[in-house]
């Protein structure tokens, strides 16, 4: 059993450009549904429209790597305004059912051949890497030390990515001590009461909307960034993993998503990693490596059981300010 | 049979619409060292102006055939692509004759391989738009009846509990799955197997509410807490199926069974079957819920749990029931959805969950028979929908009505008009 390399390759997942992608993303959400109540199952369509629309600006249209950002950025304001109008009024769990569609809708219309020249359907888009390492102000070479070693490519992604995710926390931090901020967290007390008081909460509700989208957004940029864009990675199984993470370190905290995130993918690695190697060792012989890598997923649905039912505040979180609110 | 070939053609009109048209013959790909050439014959005429598309390894170019009816395309590295011939760009009379007109083609050891398609003469199969639109909407039908299983049981969950319930999925999928252990690896006949799996399909639901559902009604969890929970216990299942059966589709016996021909309409005797059974298991439902006691205890406790209770009604023993029977009818819905798609496999369940979902709300959650007449409508409309759209497109219709619905009437059709927001 090597487990040299299986710690080694659980702890490149602390800092990888993915846990990062996967920590905004759940900061995304806990806008929505940690400090707004809104229940949001459509970030894996905020996720995919920043990919393709990054994606797409650069290889169709040849826009500078700025460009492409705000074309992504665009992109899902105008989703989060067209799913927000209609569904923000009624209760919550529409707003569940048509984001979770809007968001289905999306990754279908990525895939469907018809629009085949620009999307690339199922296979995906790729080749659009080299505007941002053309960014890149690091010398060839290596740089870390141990298992966070990378070259400079992906020593600068991982620099953009978790500077990235820092501002986005302290923006969420600073805005939620704001006025502003008490009025979307009344609003996930207390929704009448805030109408009471003079508050207009549909415009409210639809700020937080867009602000969590947009976090969604630029996650998905940060998540295509060392992949290729394929339109399977965006199905609802992604946003419901992205939940995991915010359960799990507290939906209504600044650093649950990140350091929840962080737990997530560690865990996940060391665990696909240890069953794997298990398997190959003949210690689980009623198993195959395929069957391993299932495992995980069943694991992350009863993780997310377990927790909603005995730890409903997260690893971080108040159990005075609880999340779930109606 | 002709439904597959009325939608692979339609499939390759909207394509071909969208699709940049391309270069010359000599011009694609040239700057690769690897290279994909044809000769398009006819009864030794080269044939010029034939579209060809080329696909795969992330790549695609198309060109047409020149005056001698040769093609050749590029591609960047040695693996597989598919070659997809344009069959309305063939004259009139010439037809892709055997083999279909996609190849898939595959490097040897050279830089070059050569894909040629049989033509033969004949003429397609063009059906007029009306018999078309019957077809369709008898499928359509066949669809929504099925459809409305599935969703009267997310429906009265709902009604009793509250609970968005998604774990819904993997009910249909468990049905679809014990039917297929039952009647392949056991060999019991069909109709014995597809009765014992909705009888287990009940007892799933029963065994879920028993050992979910009920304690954390007792523990006062409210009702968001529970739909993430039934997320949970919605991707458990459903990986836990996939530990055991696998990522492959399996048919159940007698799947693809000849269609007989009632005029315009094609139907198999298993899609018959499937008709009937739905209208009788939904008559059964209809008369449960209006003319029982249990059944009328039921609406009772969907309207008002509170003055239910205190009218004398065991409330938690309706909602184990309408657990029991939502379950048992998820598994049948599961059964019939296997043989129209058609194939069993792991997220079945999961791929017409929201459909379920936008037929439910549709109708107005809560109420039973919406979610029949919302089942039947979002039938209808993913049938119908791949008259003008890609059939890969035909849930989004669906989806977007959803979405439309909610705008202009969000109590859905038959809901009753109550504050909601």
């Amino acid at each position: 059993m090597d487990w040299g390399a299986i710690f080694g390759n659980a702890a490149v997942e602390l800092i990888s450009p993915t846990t990062a992608a996967y920590a905004l993303a759940a900061l995304g959400l806990a806008v929505h549904f940690g400090y707004t109540g809104l229940l949001n199952f459509g970030q894996a369509g905020f996720m995919a429209l920043g990919a393709y629309g990054y994606a797409i600006s650069i290889l169709t249209f040849g826009f500078p790597v700025w460009g492409a950002f705000l074309v992504g950025v665009g992109a899902s304001i105008v989703f989060a305004l067209i799913l927000g109008v209609p569904t923000l009024r009624l209760r919550a769990d529409y707003l569940a059912i048509v984001t979770i569609a809007a968001a289905e809708i999306v990754r279908l219309l990525f895939t469907t051949n018809t629009f085949a020249s620009v999307t690339g359907s199922a296979n995906g888009l790729s080749g659009y890497k080299n505007e941002f390492a053309a960014l890149n102000p690091l010398a060839p070479g290596r740089y870390g030390f141990g298992p966070f070693e990378n070259n400079a490519y992906d020593t600068w992604l991982r620099i953009v990515a978790w500077s990235i995710v820092i501002l986005a926390a302290l923006l969420v931090w600073q805005i939620m001590r704001s006025p502003w901020g008490r009025v979307i967290k009344g609003i996930r007390e207390d929704e009448d009461a805030v109408r009471a008081l003079g508050k207009n909460v549909y415009a409210y509700k639809m700020q937080s909307l867009i602000l969590g989208g947009v976090f969604g957004t630029i996650a998905g940029m940060i998540f295509a960034l060392p992949r290729a864009v394929v339109p399977s990675n965006y199905q609802t199984t992604l946003t419901f993993f992205i939940y995991a993470i915010l359960l799990l370190g507290g939906a209504a905290t600044v650093l649950g998503p990140i350091i929840g995130s962080m737990i997530f993918w560690v865990l996940l690695s060391f665990f696909s990693g240890f069953v794997a190697r298990a398997v190959e060792a003949g210690w689980l012989p009623f198993m195959t490596t395929v069957q391993g890598g299932q495992l995980r997923f069943i694991l992350v649905g009863v993780a997310i059981m377990l927790i909603v039912i005995f730890r409903p505040q997260g690893i971080f979180g108040n159990k005075k300010e609880l999340a779930f609110v109606r | 049979m002709l439904a597959i070939l009325l939608l692979s053609l339609l499939t390759a009109l909207t394509m071909a619409t969208f699709s940049v048209s391309s270069a010359n013959a000599d011009e694609v790909g040239t700057e690769y060292d690897y290279t994909i050439t044809g000769n398009v014959q006819f009864n030794g005429d080269a044939l010029d102006g034939v579209a060809i598309a080329l696909n795969g390894n992330g790549y695609r170019a198309d060109t047409v055939t020149d005056a001698d009816g040769k093609w050749a395309i590029g591609v960047p590295e040695k693996g597989t692509y598919k070659v997809t011939l344009d069959e309305d760009t063939l004259p009139d009379g010439v037809i892709v004759a055997k083999g279909g007109n996609v190849i898939e083609a595959e490097f040897g050891l050279t830089n070059r391989k050569s894909v040629n398609f049989f033509l033969g003469e004949g003429t397609r199969n063009t059906v007029n738009f009306f018999d078309q639109f019957v077809n369709r909407f008898v499928n359509g039908l066949n669809f929504g009846l099925l459809l409305a299983l599935a969703a009267i049981g997310v429906s009265l969950i709902f009604g009793t509990t509250g609970l968005s319930n998604f774990a819904h999925a993997e009910m249909i999928t468990f049905g679809a799955l014990a039917a297929l252990v039952l009647s392949v690896n056991l060999g019991l006949p069909i109709w014995l197997a597809i009765l014992i799996a909705v009888v287990l399909s009940g007892g799933l639901g029963f065994g879920l509410d028993a050992v979910i559902w009920k304690p954390l009604r007792r523990k006062g969890v409210a009702v968001i807490p529970l739909m993430i929970v039934s997320i949970g216990l919605s991707l458990a299942l459903r990986y836990l199926y996939q530990y055991f059966f696998g990522g492959s589709t399996s048919q159940l016996p007698g799947a693809g069974m000849r269609d007989l021909q009632f005029g315009p309409v094609s139907l198999s005797p298993i899609d018959l079957a499937s008709m009937g059974i739905s209208i009788v298991v939904l008559l059964a439902v209809a008369y449960f819920l209006l003319r029982t006691r249990i059944g009328k205890a039921t609406r009772a406790v969907s309207d008002n749990p509170s003055l239910a209770s205190a009218s004398g009604i065991d409330v938690d023993n309706v909602i184990r029931i309408v657990w029991v029977v939502g379950a048992a009818l998820a598994g049948l819905s599961g059964v019939l959805w296997a043989y129209f798609r058609p194939g069993v496999s792991w997220d079945m369940g999961f791929q017409m969950l929201l459909l379920v979902f936008a037929a439910v709300t549709l109708g107005g959650l809560g109420t039973a028979f919406g979610a029949l007449v919302g089942s039947i409508i979002v039938g209808l409309f993913v049938e119908l929908s791949t008259l003008w759209l890609p059939s890969d497109m035909k849930i989004v219709g669906a989806l977007v009505i959803l979405i439309l619905v909610l705008l202009f009437r969000p109590q859905g059709i038959l809901g009753r008009k109550e504050r909601i927001g």
